[in-house]
């Protein structure tokens, strides 16, 4: 049930995501910052059920951080980490799957447009896209972002076009979704741009 | 009476020492001669075949430089059946790397692999170590061209220039003198009022692999160069961005002996 979606532009991505946890019949919070930062330069947006969704992406941002460790602060880019993400799923596929499906986006100098944006799933499959979400989100969405989306948006168009899918989705999806984050990815980093619900807040 | 502790790889003796690790090291000073340097556009390397038989057959494959992946390439010197076993380990990490993150390992990660790999048999299991060591030569987008160097204790360090095998230490002092001494400055003299740059200048890979033949004529001790003893290797880029390995053919390598030969005879001249 959760809202996962993300933009890129020319100089980075947006990835917008709910901010709720819940099961059943019982709503557990509504701050949940579902919106991973893996690297200095990137940052996944994941759904899924609380366990996986938190097992998952601290993995993998871990297993990154290990990287980034043995290598002498070698960087992985953008690339090379969601191959490594849908490379895990792929793994895991047959043995015990993570049942998350993924918005990976990040920030690399010597990619043409800086921001690079990958979907995948929870069986691996993983493809390079302008923009992309995931689960019941994608119905409302994606047809938003075919007709706004153009080629070398700056990051304000990216975020207009975040918010207007939210409003969308606010006012048409049965699912009562009322807090969502918002985090940009571009050369200075990972920043949050809005967070409706103060995921620190307990 | 270090006799006593040279028998067991994994174990030190008084003074500290793996004897094992030690005799390894010397095995690959018996072995053919592998120059390894650094230019500007690329890494070259060159090799002592050492001609055992005139009725061998005429081999297909090198018996010093081998391919690891699209971006790195190896020398040997040591005991060939080890390095295959070695060669094997670091193709597969390439592999199994490019796999994982559809992107080409960096050198250092490569090279780091194969000697925490010989590291192990140091450490662990009563096994010799391996008879070998390695000049790796490779090119990735973090540090562009690089040149390692690797031996039986797993050990490894960068080099803009460095020789394993025969002689290495004549071949060393040899390259201390002329790399980053391009033949246009070499004339000049080093005077007070003109002090050697502190900066050494990368050669050019046909420079570098003019000054790789210097150096096995000196560790091969007087005989004479040839295609046939000499195995002359240059990695360097397209002009799509994709590396080069070249293993010259004899002409070529002819070319470069004739070079040498006619630089030595003139040098001095004024």
């Amino acid at each position: 049930m959760d809202t996962v979606f993300g933009v890129s532009y020319k100089g980075g991505v947006v990835i917008a995501t709910d901010q709720v946890n819940a099961r059943s019949i019982l709503m557990y919070q509504q701050n949940l910052d579902k919106i991973a930062e893996l690297s200095s330069h990137s940052a996944m947006g994941v759904s899924g059920p609380n366990c996986d969704l938190v097992n998952f992406s601290e993995y993998i941002s871990k297993n990154l951080a290990l990287y980034e460790l043995s290598n002498d602060g070698m960087k992985l880019s953008t690339h090379a980490q969601a191959n490594f993400c849908r490379g895990e799923l792929a793994k895991a596929l047959r043995k015990g799957p993570f049942q998350v499906n993924v918005i990976l986006g990040g920030y690399d100098e010597n990619v043409p447009n800086g921001g690079s944006l990958y979907i995948m799933d929870y069986l691996g499959s993983c493809h390079k896209v302008n923009y992309g979400a995931q689960g019941y989100a994608s119905n409302f969405t994606l047809s938003i972002m075919d007709r706004d989306w153009e080629e070398g948006m700056n990051e304000e168009q990216a975020v207009k076009i975040v918010e207007h899918c939210i409003r969308e989705l606010n006012m048409r999806f049965l699912l009562n979704q009322s807090n969502f984050i918002i985090k940009v990815v571009d050369k200075d980093g990972v920043r949050t741009v809005k967070a409706d619900s103060d995921p620190s807040d307990n | 009476m270090a006799r006593r502790y040279d028998s067991s790889t994994t174990t030190f003796s008084p003074e500290g020492r793996l004897h094992q690790v030690e005799y390894a090291i010397e095995a690959i000073n018996n072995a053919g001669t592998s120059v390894g340097i650094l230019a500007k556009d690329g890494v070259v390397m060159a090799s002592e075949k050492k001609v055992t038989s005139g009725l061998l057959a005429p081999a297909r494959t090198s018996e010093k430089t081998y391919k690891l992946c699209p971006h790195a390439t190896c020398t040997v010197a040591g005991l060939t059946a080890d390095a295959n076993i070695l060669i094997d380990q670091a193709r597969l990490r390439a592999g199994r790397y490019a796999y994982q993150y559809q992107e080409p390992i960096p050198i250092e990660n490569l090279v780091e692999h194969v000697c925490n790999y010989k590291q192990a048999y140091t450490q662990y299991g009563g096994l010799r170590p391996f008879g070998v060591a390695f000049l790796f030569a490779g090119y990735d987008i973090h540090h562009g061209f690089q040149l390692y160097q690797s031996d039986p204790s797993g050990n490894y360090s960068g080099w803009k220039a460095t020789v394993i095998g025969a002689n290495n230490q004549a071949g060393k002092s040899l390259l201390k003198t002329e790399y980053g001494s391009s033949s246009s400055s070499g004339d000049e003299m080093k005077t007070d009022e003109n002090p050697a740059k502190d900066e050494t200048e990368m050669p050019t890979t046909v420079e570098a692999l003019r000054l790789a033949v210097k150096v096995l004529n000196k560790t091969m001790d007087g005989a004479a160069a040839s295609p046939d003893k000499l195995e002359l290797f240059a990695m360097t880029l397209d002009e799509d961005g994709n590396c080069v390995h070249k293993i010259l053919n004899a002409k070529e390598v002819e070319a470069v002996i004739a070079e040498v030969e006619s630089e030595t005879a003139t040098a001095g001249d004024s």
